[in-house]
């Protein structure tokens, strides 16, 4: 188990090594710089600029510079635009983000599992259907078409559901819905095809010969194989939620990690990039482990397979 | 059988409608009017609140309300400065040396009394080339302030040496004193002689060849230069005192300015906030003067001079300011508060102001106007902005290269048609580049003749567009920005039968490849930073920066030159017209529209009054309920 624990933490770290190089290189390589304006600067301004932020250094100097820093300091150096800490950007951001994206998760389990779950059990009814066909929308509509129509719909209708803003806990209310929608929608198809597998299998046949009810075979035999699939979504899936999404915030206006992403690249923010593309890169990699380790504690045969192999 | 719910439950639900849709207390704004707190839409997260360091509108919106300047904005009139930190001021005849008295009352948000060090502390600052501020140019007016900034100090030191071996006017066009961008990353030759650092020149004492020297300049006259620069830093003199840049203060109440040419609207100037004191004290507890990178505009930190202060402060949600018991003119403000939301998705703005969430919208999307027309009619301003939208011409290309050419794009352009239909916000077609503001008449000479435009076109050697060569018109990738642009590409080929393709392209990338040349056509436009035609007209000269075109003209130099030594307004004006006759004559650039400005105010917002500059002084609004 250790040994597996510390092969990971070994993979993690190389992963986000090479995210830090691919994304410095990048940065790198787009077109314009920090300073580029609309209004003019005198070249030796620029140079002063940069100075300050150590971008006159050769370019290999400042690919191994950063994470000299990082690992030595712990420092993940300034926004150029915005002149703050990266990390106090991140630390301002990510708990707007954190709520926004478990509150979706949240959204989305409760409405996708018991969807699932009975399409599973109403296998081809129209019930099936119905849920089946909510969920194909939720995957085809987009959040920009979405969020809109919930502040149009429903904000303007219910007083105490605010347009925008990001003030009192029913702000949560239309953007969780919003990201969550479509992760729901995954979700749902997910837990259906997975409960589907299961309630084919020889346990179940044996749990029903048995003469034991339907919602015990679903709470005991049942959901605990059937959501494998689920559980291995919703690691990255969550991931994904918490860190932000662009669209979603700039309809809601809500102080998170999405508006960061995008407006660092337009500003070539490029220690803010660096800075939100790794920390992205760690919740990633924390939460495929945290799945993996899940789903090993779900299904017997993947731990004796991976834990011990 | 109609069902029936048991009274409970009827109930129960009735109180949760009742909760949820009805009577559900006061809206955002109707509370925010009770409180006297100003809600607006900002457009986007500022840069930054060091007035120093930023350039935009945005940062200005803040900035104003929290920093005066000697001069302030008058609620409703255009170029009619108010005191501000000045109490009055003077002028000699010519307009060149001014003197403001400052309010002896004046004193920061932390009690600290404010005096003339003050502000030159600011000019300082801003002027420090090391800071790396990128509108230090605003202050150039002040004698010595550019060789300051640009550090011109062999020439400040040795210029009027009767011993310097070679004549100064060699030295200064041979020797590289500023630097060569193209030279080796680090090298002396980079760098420019003015900008070497003690170490640097002591170096370059040993061993001269570190730099490289034309052949014109003598070996005397390169260890002169040296040796006196070396001598200067050794002396320990501040560069600011040798030149004697020429902002001083007699006393801590006097603030004296002597400019390089007549300034009538000098007063005018002061009103921004590149020119704006700043707590010195504060400043230097948080770091070095010249850092880019230190907490003293955070919440809690910032001291302020201006109506407001700084109370919090959270990225991507707000800033709020509250009313500044210590300023001197606390009686005149009526607002309590300012909340600023930078929201940069226009159509959820405008839903907030539908939704009673916000007193004032930043922006309102070109498609939002008619909707906003019918059922805001109030509330939509249309008010006029000192703005101008032009095109690019890039004259280093052919066939660009030909003022026919250009002025037959002209020409073809239909600009009220592209108004109309494109952007529907009562923008005004443009008769010239700058726009109308006080005496200032632009000469009228852009106007729509299709007929006139084929004939110079022909007349270029393209009869019909017959071998024109296919050019690239480069815009940004704003959704309208491209309609704009599919609007000026028909009409071209409607009326000259010419194809011209558009490339947009992503800001940073627009703008750096406009910076390269590497375009045909570009979109542009520029918003006066005040009121007068030389923040339009000074864009135009050879090192103008923002120029961008390869376009220049001598005589266009030589007259805003002229212009700049007249004292008369009117008489510069004249001058200045002139100039703007040659620039559209010539047409490196192809006017297209005067800009307005679009947005939604709530009508509970008093003392709010259309400015050509859009800087409306927060200290004069107040906020009433209309509902009663």
């Amino acid at each position: 188990m250790l040994r597996y624990l510390a092969s990971r933490i070994f993979q993690g770290f190389l992963v986000l090594f090479a995210l830090y190089t691919i994304t410095f290189f990048l940065v790198k390589a787009m077109p314009g710089d920090p300073f580029t304006g609309e209004k003019n600067i005198p070249e030796d301004v620029k140079r002063n600029m940069r100075e300050q932020s150590g971008l006159n250094d050769p370019l290999f100097v400042q690919y191994l510079n950063y994470p000299k820093e990082v690992l030595l300091k712990g420092s993940f150096n300034y926004s150029i635009k915005k002149r703050r800490p990266v990390v106090e950007i991140i630390a301002q951001a990510f708990p707007a983000s954190f709520v926004l994206g478990i509150s979706a998760l949240i959204f989305a389990v409760m409405l996708a599992i018991p969807i699932g779950v009975i399409s599973a059990l109403r296998k081809n009814s129209w019930v099936d259907y119905s849920g089946m066909a909510i969920a194909m929308v939720g995957i085809c509509v987009p959040s920009f078409v979405i969020g809109p129509l919930l502040q149009i719909g429903i904000a303007t209708r219910v007083p105490i559901l605010k347009i925008a803003g990001w003030d009192s806990p029913i702000d949560i209310v239309l953007p969780a819905i919003t990201l969550g929608l479509a992760t729901a929608a995954y979700l749902a198809r997910l837990t259906r095809g997975g409960m589907l597998e299961i309630l084919s299998q020889d346990y179940i046949r044996t749990a029903r010969a048995k003469g034991l009810s339907t919602g015990r075979i679903m709470i005991v035999h049942a959901l605990r194989g059937g959501l494998i699939p689920s559980v291995a979504f919703i690691g990255p899936a969550f991931a994904t939620l918490i860190s932000g999404s662009f669209i979603v915030e700039s309809i809601f206006q809500v102080p998170g990690m999405g508006q960061h992403f995008v407006n660092a690249i337009v500003d070539r923010d490029e220690f803010l990039v660096l800075g939100l593309a790794l920390f992205y890169g760690f919740l990633v990699v924390i939460m495929n482990l945290v799945a993996d380790l899940l789903v090993g504690f779900l299904n017997p045969r993947v731990r004796i397979a991976e834990l011990d192999g | 059988m109609p069902i029936r719910f048991p009274h409970s439950v009827r109930a129960a639900v009735l109180a949760a409608i009742a909760a949820l849709t009805g009577c559900g207390g006061p809206s955002p704004v109707e509370k925010a009017t009770a409180e006297k707190t100003l809600l607006l839409g900002n457009g986007a997260e500022p840069q930054g609140l060091d007035p120093h360091l930023v350039s935009g509108v945005i940062e200005s919106n803040i900035i104003r309300a929290l920093f005066e300047g000697l001069c302030v904005e008058h609620p409703s009139e255009n170029g009619k400065p108010l005191p501000g930190v000045a109490e009055s001021w003077e002028a000699n005849e010519r307009f060149t040396d001014w003197t403001f008295h400052l309010r002896k009352d004046a004193q920061w948000s932390d009690g600290h009394p404010l005096t003339a060090h003050d502000f030159i502390f600011a000019f300082q600052r801003i002027l420090n080339p090391r800071l790396g501020s990128e509108y230090s140019f605003m202050l150039y007016y002040i004698i010595g302030a550019e060789d300051f900034h640009q550090e011109h100090r062999s020439k400040v030191i040795c210029a009027e040496d009767p011993e310097l071996p070679t004549p100064w006017e060699t030295v200064e066009k041979e020797v590289n004193l500023s630097g060569n961008p193209e030279a080796a990353e680090g090298s002396f030759d980079q760098k420019g002689l003015d900008h070497l650092s003690t170490d640097e020149l002591r170096q370059l004492k040993a061993d001269p060849s570190l730099l490289s020297w034309p052949e014109s300049i003598p070996e005397n006259t390169r260890s002169f230069l040296i040796d006196h620069l070396v001598a200067f830093d050794e002396s320990g003199e501040s560069l600011w005192d040798r030149i004697g840049v020429a902002a001083t203060a007699p006393d801590d109440h006097t603030l004296e300015v002597k400019l390089r040419g007549p300034m009538p609207f000098l007063p005018e100037l002061t009103k921004h906030y590149t020119w704006f004191p700043l707590p010195e004290h504060v400043i230097h507890q948080f770091g070095a003067e010249e850092s880019r990178f230190t907490d003293w505009t955070l919440p809690g930190n910032l001291v302020s001079n201006g109506a407001f202060t700084l109370k919090s402060w959270r990225i991507n949600d707000h800033i709020e300011i509250v009313k500044n018991p210590r300023y001197w003119d606390a009686e005149t403000v009526q607002l309590n508060a300012i909340r600023y939301f930078p929201i940069s998705n226009v159509y959820t703005e405008a839903r907030m102001f539908f939704n009673d969430q916000l007193h004032a919208t930043y922006a309102l999307g070109p498609e939002l106007i008619a909707y906003s027309r019918e059922h805001f009619p109030k509330e939509l301003r249309n008010e006029l902005y000192l703005g101008s939208y032009f095109i690019r011409c890039n004259v280093t290309r052919s066939p660009l290269s030909n003022p026919k050419v250009r002025l037959a794009l002209s020409l073809a352009i239909d600009r009220q048609s592209v108004i109309d239909n494109i952007l529907q916000g009562g923008q005004q077609p443009a008769r010239g580049l700058v726009p109308p503001s006080g005496e200032y008449q632009s000469p009228d000479l852009v106007y729509f003749d299709p007929e006139e435009a084929r004939r110079l076109l022909a007349e270029a050697g393209y009869p019909d567009g017959k071998g024109f060569p296919d050019i690239r018109f480069l815009t940004t990738d704003r959704e309208s920005a491209k309609r704009g642009a599919e609007a000026l590409q028909g009409m071209w080929k409607e009326h000259l039968n010419i194809s011209v393709g558009i490339d947009q392209m992503e800001w940073a990338t627009y703008l750096s490849t406009m910076f390269k040349k590497e375009y045909d056509l570009a979109a542009g436009g520029w918003i006066g930073d005040y009121l007068d035609p030389t923040t339009f007209l000074d864009m135009w000269l050879k090192d103008g920066g923002n120029n961008r075109t390869g376009w220049f003209n001598r005589d266009y130099e030589r007259m805003l030159r002229e212009a700049e030594q007249i004292a008369d307004p009117l008489a510069r004006y004249q001058k200045l017209q002139d100039a703007e006759r040659l620039l559209l004559e010539e047409r490196p650039i192809l006017p297209l529209y005067w800009y307005t400005r679009n947005y939604l105010l709530h009508s509970d917002v008093k003392g709010w009054h259309p400015l050509l500059l859009d800087n409306h002084p927060f200290k004069f609004v107040s906020l009433e309920s209309s509902h009663q």
